[in-house]
């Protein structure tokens, strides 16, 4: 098991902040099938945080953890300070109005315009007039170079473009800290690569803290201060990219070392399958 | 075979699935009727709910008139009592029938259209992304939807019980050259307020069930493992939702008539 103050963490000549986001001993079941095993997270105020792992390794499991979606069977989650579980209505909503979200495929509603869209947040939550609102959008839109597609439906957008209407959404109310999906899933490399750049410069331009969950390992470490490594439901390590690309975890290597979807593949062995060979 | 185990388990799905419509239910009609109002959203889902299912009522409505009063006007010839075709028509039409087909027509329009909209928001996390905006699904999605099936449906079982009476009398009085003062004046005579205190009950009761029932199909989605999160899911449920609602309308049917007998 392991615990933050075990893991492999990134070297710093000062004393840390609280954490933003803490996970101590974090279980989670589905059913009787257990999916999450004693998970321990600490994410530092302003620091990109990137949880990878290969699929069904419990990383969107986590992730609804973290954004109080999904109730843990044991352990604590505290997020910017706030007990989940302890939590009621109210003040969930209080907190997640610090947070923002953006979903693997944008989650935009399909009746509203992207303007529409990156705007619900600020009609729900502010008293401001429509030409505040307005600006305020249309701001966050120019960030993500959506600026000239405002009027679109999301049906009409591309999959990166969709991402980028996401991602405007959520950090439309300057969240302290952003949450995304699986950013670079399903992208082209250029469309991806963009969206990386995109997230660092959110970063810098509004000091936020962000946590991303991928399997995409060119992203990871390109924009990622710390990684946290998963494997069936567990956290293997979690350390800076170097430290992540150092490791000697033979089930780190391997992922390192591969396409997710990639297997061991053996000619002979699937011949003899095909053929009813045993010998 | 089926062992007992599994009958419990089973038992206590179908009371947990029961209660947690239930407290469904409860929630959006609490947030629907407390501030803040959504005016807005509440006239868009009339508008889509009642306003847009009017063409497909008024044809309906016209078409079951004119087959009532033909039906009857036979049977009514049969025993001279023809003056009584008005009794007859706007009896049927304001206690059973006016109520009871609205409510399968707008299930079919607007119900169907509900439950898959609603699933399709829910397979594609946008009930979450609400969530996670601090934006309470219940007040922004589900509530609106509700209020606007019990407005607009008894509105629209008024609105098919008149185009029917209208159908009737043209069947029994252009047709069959019935007298116009018969007609209007046996069904004035006949219909009392307890008859349109039925089809109003009916009407509200059935907006309920219809709404409640196709939007929590659409809601819990992703509680229920005996369907997938994609199109066939949201299919699966639709279909269910449809089906449900048609036979809970006609089950409560039934109920309200007894009761209000």
């Amino acid at each position: 098991m392991q615990t933050p103050t075990q893991s492999v963490s990134a070297t710093s000549a000062v004393a840390p902040a609280a954490p933003v986001i803490e996970a101590r001993n974090l279980c989670s079941f589905y059913g009787t099938r257990q999916v999450l095993f004693d998970i321990n997270l600490a994410v530092q105020p302003g620091e990109i945080m990137v949880i990878m792992g290969h699929s069904g390794c419990g990383k969107t499991t986590l992730f609804r953890h973290l954004l109080a979606l999904k109730k843990q069977t044991s352990g604590d989650v505290r997020v910017l300070g706030q007990d989940l579980v302890s939590l009621d209505r109210n003040s969930l909503y209080k907190l997640r109005k610090r947070l923002g979200v953006a979903f693997q495929n944008g989650a935009l509603f399909s009746s509203l315009s992207v303007r529409e869209n990156v705007e619900l947040p600020l009609r729900e939550h502010t008293k401001l007039d429509l030409n505040t609102i307005r600006i305020m959008s249309r701001m966050k839109l120019n960030f993500m170079r959506l600026a000239e597609h405002e009027d679109l439906m999301p049906a009409q957008l591309s999959g990166g473009m969709l991402k980028r209407a996401g991602l405007a959404r959520a950090v439309v109310m300057d969240p302290q800290l952003l949450f995304f999906d699986e950013p670079s899933a399903g992208l082209d490399p250029v469309s991806a690569a963009e969206l990386d750049r995109l997230i660092l410069d959110l970063r810098s331009a509004m000091g936020m803290t962000i946590v991303i969950i991928t399997h995409e390992l060119q992203s990871v470490f390109n924009i990622a201060d710390r990684i946290m490594v998963m494997h069936g439901g567990r956290n293997l390590l979690t350390g800076t990219p170097d430290e992540i690309r150092a490791s000697t975890d033979r089930r780190i290597v391997h992922m390192l070392s591969r396409s997710p979807h990639q297997e061991e593949f053996d000619a002979d062995s699937y011949l003899r399958t095909l053929t009813g060979d045993t010998q | 075979m089926i062992r007992p185990t599994q009958i419990i388990d089973r038992c206590a799905d179908r009371i947990a699935r029961l209660g947690r419509a239930g407290i469904f239910l409860a929630t959006a009609l609490y947030r629907g009727l407390t501030p803040p109002y959504r005016i807005y959203l509440l006239a868009r889902q009339i508008h889509f709910i009642g306003a847009r299912s009017l063409v497909v009522i008024l044809v309906a409505g016209t078409f079951v008139g004119m087959v009532v009063a033909l039906q009857f006007h036979d049977t009514l010839v049969r025993f001279g009592a023809v003056g009584l075709l008005g009794a007859a028509v706007g009896l049927s039409l304001v206690r059973e029938l006016g109520p009871v087909i609205t409510a399968l027509v707008i299930i079919g329009r607007a119900g169907s259209a509900i439950c898959a909209e609603i699933s399709i928001m829910r397979s594609e996390y946008q009930i979450d992304a609400l969530d996670c905006m601090a934006v309470d699904p219940y007040r922004y999605l589900i509530a609106p939807r509700l209020l606007a099936a019990l407005i607009s449906v008894p509105l629209l079982t008024a609105i098919f019980i008149a185009v029917g009476i209208g159908g009737g009398y043209f069947v029994g009085v252009v047709l069959f050259g019935g007298s116009s003062g018969a007609y209007l004046g046996s069904m004035f005579d006949s219909v009392n307020v307890d008859d349109l205190l039925m089809g109003g009950v009916k009407g509200i009761a059935f907006g309920l069930l219809m709404a409640w029932i196709c939007l929590s199909k659409g809601f819990f989605l992703h509680l229920n493992p005996s369907v997938g999160h994609g199109s066939e899911g949201v299919s699966r449920v639709t279909t269910d939702a449809v089906v449900l609602s048609s036979i809970s309308v006609l089950f409560s049917d039934y109920l309200i008539s007894a009761l209000l007998h």
